[in-house]
């Protein structure tokens, strides 16, 4: 249970890190906060040759108001944007899933991007980034480049990312006004990863009729998966428990959830129609609409 | 293999090491600082038993290199008793609500739960539950350390300059 040798390298500005993954290529793995890669070395699951540190760059650790939304540096701890007024006011539903994230003192470590380039299906970042249509900027020592949140996340544990690049800037845009969100996951243990996490957030008119939804669930595939014929059930219509049931049925279509000792597949699928449901309920709850 | 100096204070000592890259700062703790008050359990930070505070905050001592925590303040267990071995009122509060039996857990349980008083002078039952779900203890069945927590606060806050 100890990691194999490695050459440890700390860079002190972003471009150094660059460079060194640029000349290390494959060999080399990015340390982000910490919390999912030590382990992974700890059991010997990854032995990079080369650790290039990020934790002596403060340049990436930031969260600004940018737009209607917030900009945050990849390495903001989990615990400052917990503790963040700026998130909890622009973004509520990036906001209300920080503290489902491991334990306290996970999240004084854990990363936003290290989060997203780990990629676990059933964390709640990912999920987070995908309903809410984010962008990130990545780097590399020829330049940087802008990714979609829903092209970044190829399937278990994999993204666009390069072996030569790092994810510095997270862009998340703003919900439109008169919009309410929620974030809900199941776990067999508080602090464990999600069974089935869904994030929902709806935009109403003053009638009370949904204008737009976005809807995103966890733990139910390969990738966060982005559940659009719901979204197409719910525009234009007065919510209804009829109505969200419907449309919550729909993402079981969608989803193809690993099958193993916490959850069997046909439970994991049960509960995204559940979850999804219920996200729904509680994000319409935050505007004060009782379904 | 390169080794590099590692220099951190624990409870306001200073210590100095020449370490592998490797090495975990709990096994730093333990072996080449002589601390044995921090526990290794899992060693893949599930159970919570290496908490200690680094520059003020809780982590996971066994998910952070040796090398990463150079320059770092550092608070352990030790450093929770007076010198004349008086105990911290939170170690107090342990004692007299029942909150350890076989005390493996109990470093890493007091180090957050001081964290958790630090930045929450009144935390509700639901807050302290929060606050040490992340270390696991087989013996008390949790209540006598939420008992000890609860009983702790307004000592601390009362010690605390206003």
């Amino acid at each position: 249970m100890k990691p194999a040798s490695f050459e440890y390298v700390r860079p002190a500005s972003l471009a150094d890190a660059l460079e060194a993954l640029h000349q290390h290529g494959d060999d080399a793995k990015v340390l982000a906060g910490g919390q999912s890669l030590v382990p992974m070395m700890n059991f010997r699951l990854a032995r990079p040759a080369v650790l290039v540190d990020l934790n002596a760059l403060p340049e990436l650790a930031y969260i600004r108001a940018a737009g209607d939304g917030l900009t945050l540096g990849a390495m903001t701890r989990q615990r400052q944007i917990e503790k963040s007024p700026v998130v909890r006011e622009r973004s509520p539903l990036l906001a209300e899933a920080t503290p489902l994230i491991g334990h306290l003192p996970i999240r004084t470590r854990g990363t936003i991007g290290g989060s997203l380039v780990h990629a676990d299906p059933a964390a709640e970042y990912p999920v987070v980034m995908v309903a809410l249509e984010a962008e990130f900027t990545v780097a590399r020592k020829e330049g940087t480049r802008r990714v979609a949140a829903a092209d970044f996340f190829q399937t278990y544990l994999s993204t666009a990312i390069a072996a030569d690049e790092i994810l510095t800037d997270v862009h998340v845009p703003g919900l439109p006004p008169g919009a309410g969100s929620a974030f809900l996951e199941i776990s067999r243990r508080h602090g464990d990863f999600a069974l089935v996490a869904a994030a929902a957030a709806v935009e109403v008119d003053p009638s009370g009729r949904i204008v737009s939804s976005r809807i995103a669930l966890g733990g139910v595939g390969p990738t966060p998966v982005r559940a659009r014929p719901a979204e197409t059930m719910l525009a234009g219509q007065q919510p209804t428990p009829a109505l969200l049931r419907a449309a919550a049925a729909t993402v079981m279509d969608q989803t193809d959830p690993p099958d193993d000792i916490h959850a069997s597949a046909e439970y994991r699928r049960e509960m995204s129609a559940v979850f999804t449901r219920r996200a729904l309920t509680a994000a319409l709850a935050k505007l004060d609409i009782r379904v | 293999m390169a080794t590099a100096t590692v220099s951190v204070t624990i409870n306001g000592v200073a210590y100095r090491g020449e370490v592998e890259p490797r090495l975990l700062l709990a096994d730093f703790i333990r072996e080449i600082c002589q601390l044995t008050g921090t526990h290794v359990g899992c060693e893949h930070g599930v159970c919570g038993a290496c908490t200690i505070l680094m520059n003020g905050e809780p982590v996971r001592s066994c998910l952070t290199f040796a090398v990463q925590a150079n320059g770092a303040e550092l608070a352990t267990v030790e450093g929770l008793a007076a010198s004349d071995g008086t105990l911290h009122p939170l170690q107090e509060a342990f004692r007299e609500h029942h909150g350890l039996q076989c005390g493996f857990c109990t470093p890493g349980v007091l180090m957050t739960a001081i964290y958790l008083l630090r930045e929450n002078p009144t935390p509700t039952e639901r807050e302290i539950r929060e606050g040490i779900a992340g270390s696991l203890c087989r013996c008390t069945g949790y209540e006598g350390i939420i008992r000890a927590i609860a009983a702790a606060a307004p000592v601390l806050a009362a010690a605390r300059p206003s």
